[in-house]
């Protein structure tokens, strides 16, 4: 019978062991994403797989999130006389936070469990041994396509997310409350600055290299059978979209 | 010509390969039969340096794998074709592109040439017309036949069949015989079959060696194998339920 210290021990020295592996294994990804030949084609597959075919879905979202800002912004500035602010309020938040982070979220849940199912099964399946036979570089065949297109797909698809966002907002406020058009649109361009922007950028660009390395990731260390598939695909969802929400905080601070 | 020294392998506290020493002769068919669970598919899987050993040589052409690494164990890698033993075809892709994918991959072929060379292996293995099938619309014996059109599309000097035969019907078994068979006389490779399919193995290898606690109990012919006086050979190739041989899985001698 071991000691609760001796448990809690395993358990911290598990998870060390678990994210130096993490680390290392984003390491390598960066290190063959440096070295030639990038096969463009498959670079540009999962630029598909990861951006356009999750257009739906963000411009979908984006709608009602936008639209929610604008019910509940309007409500709440209306307390204080302010509903002429509500374009800023609205392009702000989704600029600043909701873009980037909604946009991570939805590429999580989409592609990035889809992705973490595929990698697990290529390798409970075999596949992964049978590139390694061929002299292939599973990493530099598997990971580093989804990376790059990661870090290309999620900054274009938290710029759609934005534009729709605001657009939702503005059919809510000025169509549906009766907020005037130019002034929903001129507080926003008042307040709205490059720094906002580059922020939001900068947040998606760090989220689509999360997303992507830690679906990859698990996918890649799957355990046994389907019940393994499973696991690293749950996991790699919840992980994802904690590590978004956690890194999101972080980044925010250090930004703005 | 492969050579395994002193080979030991443990995963945890299973010890599953004990000192392996064996010599598998070139231009020839080599047999490893042994129970299931008895580290067959293990000791295959350090010639292409999937599984590093504990302890111990694995030596091809003289070149030790356990020293290479990157590029050096690429070009070892790059001798062999491997059949794994669930064919491990690329589910993504179809038949004709998984035969196709280490020419792909590892040459700098033109396409026509890649297409006539990868038609040229379906058709030996009686798939021609199935080309544009995906895995999943394959029986078992069609994955088998077609993951030997992509074992043996480089040419390479060694194959290895991961029990090829297992979950075959009495007669595919023997078509998938013959075909290694004919292949090995049309391409001239070395090949290590895993199998314990006995005494089917015993018409196509030239040599048979039994894996059996860790080591290589028994090596020869397969008259010598089938007229050995080893208690443990005997109860092997006629399968009874009495004598050293505990069944199940992995199981250990019942005698010292």
């Amino acid at each position: 019978m071991t000691s609760p210290l001796e448990a809690v021990g395993r358990v911290a020295l598990a998870q060390v062991q678990g994210m130096g592996r993490m680390t290392i294994f984003l390491g390598s990804a960066c290190f063959w994403a440096c070295l030639p030949p990038l096969k463009l084609r498959r670079i540009v597959r999962q630029i598909h797989f990861i951006g356009v075919k999750s257009v739906s879905v963000i411009l979908l979202t984006a709608l009602f999130t936008g639209m929610v800002l604008g019910l509940q912004g309007y409500y709440t500035l209306r307390k204080f006389g302010s509903e002429a602010l509500l374009g800023t309020a609205v392009a702000l938040s989704l600029i600043r936070e909701l873009g980037p982070v909604m946009a991570a979220l939805m590429v999580t849940a989409r592609a990035g469990s889809a992705t973490a199912a595929e990698i697990g099964i290529m390798r409970i399946t075999e596949q992964i041994d049978a590139l390694t036979a061929m002299a292939v570089n599973p990493m530099k065949y598997l990971v580093v396509p989804r990376v790059i297109a990661g870090v290309i797909a999620v900054p274009l698809l938290t710029a759609i997310f934005d534009v729709v966002g605001i657009y939702g907002g503005y059919l809510v406020g000025v169509k549906l409350l009766g907020i005037s058009s130019g002034t929903y649109f001129s507080e926003m361009r008042n307040a709205v600055e490059m720094s906002d922007i580059n922020g939001g950028f900068l947040k998606s660009l760090s989220f689509g290299i999360i997303v992507t390395w830690v679906c990859t990731y698990k996918g890649y260390y799957t355990g046994h059978g389907a019940e393994g598939v499973v696991k690293s695909t749950t996991e790699a969802v919840v992980l994802s979209s904690v590590l978004v929400l956690v890194w999101d905080y972080f980044m925010t601070s250090l930004l703005f | 010509m492969i050579e395994f020294v002193n080979l030991h392998k443990s995963f945890g506290q299973q010890r599953v390969l004990n000192g392996i020493n064996l010599t598998i002769p070139q231009g020839e068919i080599t047999a490893i039969i042994g129970q299931s669970g008895s580290g067959k598919s293990v000791l295959i899987k350090h010639l292409v340096a999937l599984i590093r050993p504990d302890s111990g040589q694995v030596l091809v052409d003289g070149a030790e794998l356990g020293q290479l690494h990157g590029k050096a164990l690429d070009l070892v890698r790059e001798k062999f074709g491997v059949l794994f033993q669930g064919g491990a075809l690329f589910d993504s892709m179809t038949l004709f592109d998984n035969v196709a994918f280490p020419l792909r991959e590892k040459t700098r072929l033109a396409e026509a040439e890649i297409a006539t060379r990868a038609i040229q292996r379906l058709e030996a293995v009686g798939l021609a017309d199935m080309g544009h099938k995906y895995p999943a619309e394959l029986s078992g014996g069609m994955k088998k036949r077609a993951a030997l059109a992509r074992a043996l599309v480089q040419d390479p000097a060694i194959i290895l069949f991961d029990e090829p035969t297992t979950g075959l019907d009495p007669i595919l078994l023997n078509s998938i015989h013959r075909l290694i068979l004919d292949a090995h006389k049309r391409f001239g490779f070395t090949a290590v079959v895993v199998s314990h399919e006995i005494p089917e193995i015993f018409d196509i290898a030239q040599t048979v060696a039994l894996l059996h606690d860790g080591v290589i109990v028994e090596c020869g012919s397969p008259e010598v194998i089938m007229t050995s006086a080893n208690p443990v050979v005997r109860q092997f190739i006629t399968g009874g339920g009495h004598g050293p041989i505990r069944p199940g899985p992995g199981s250990r001698s019942s005698s010292p």
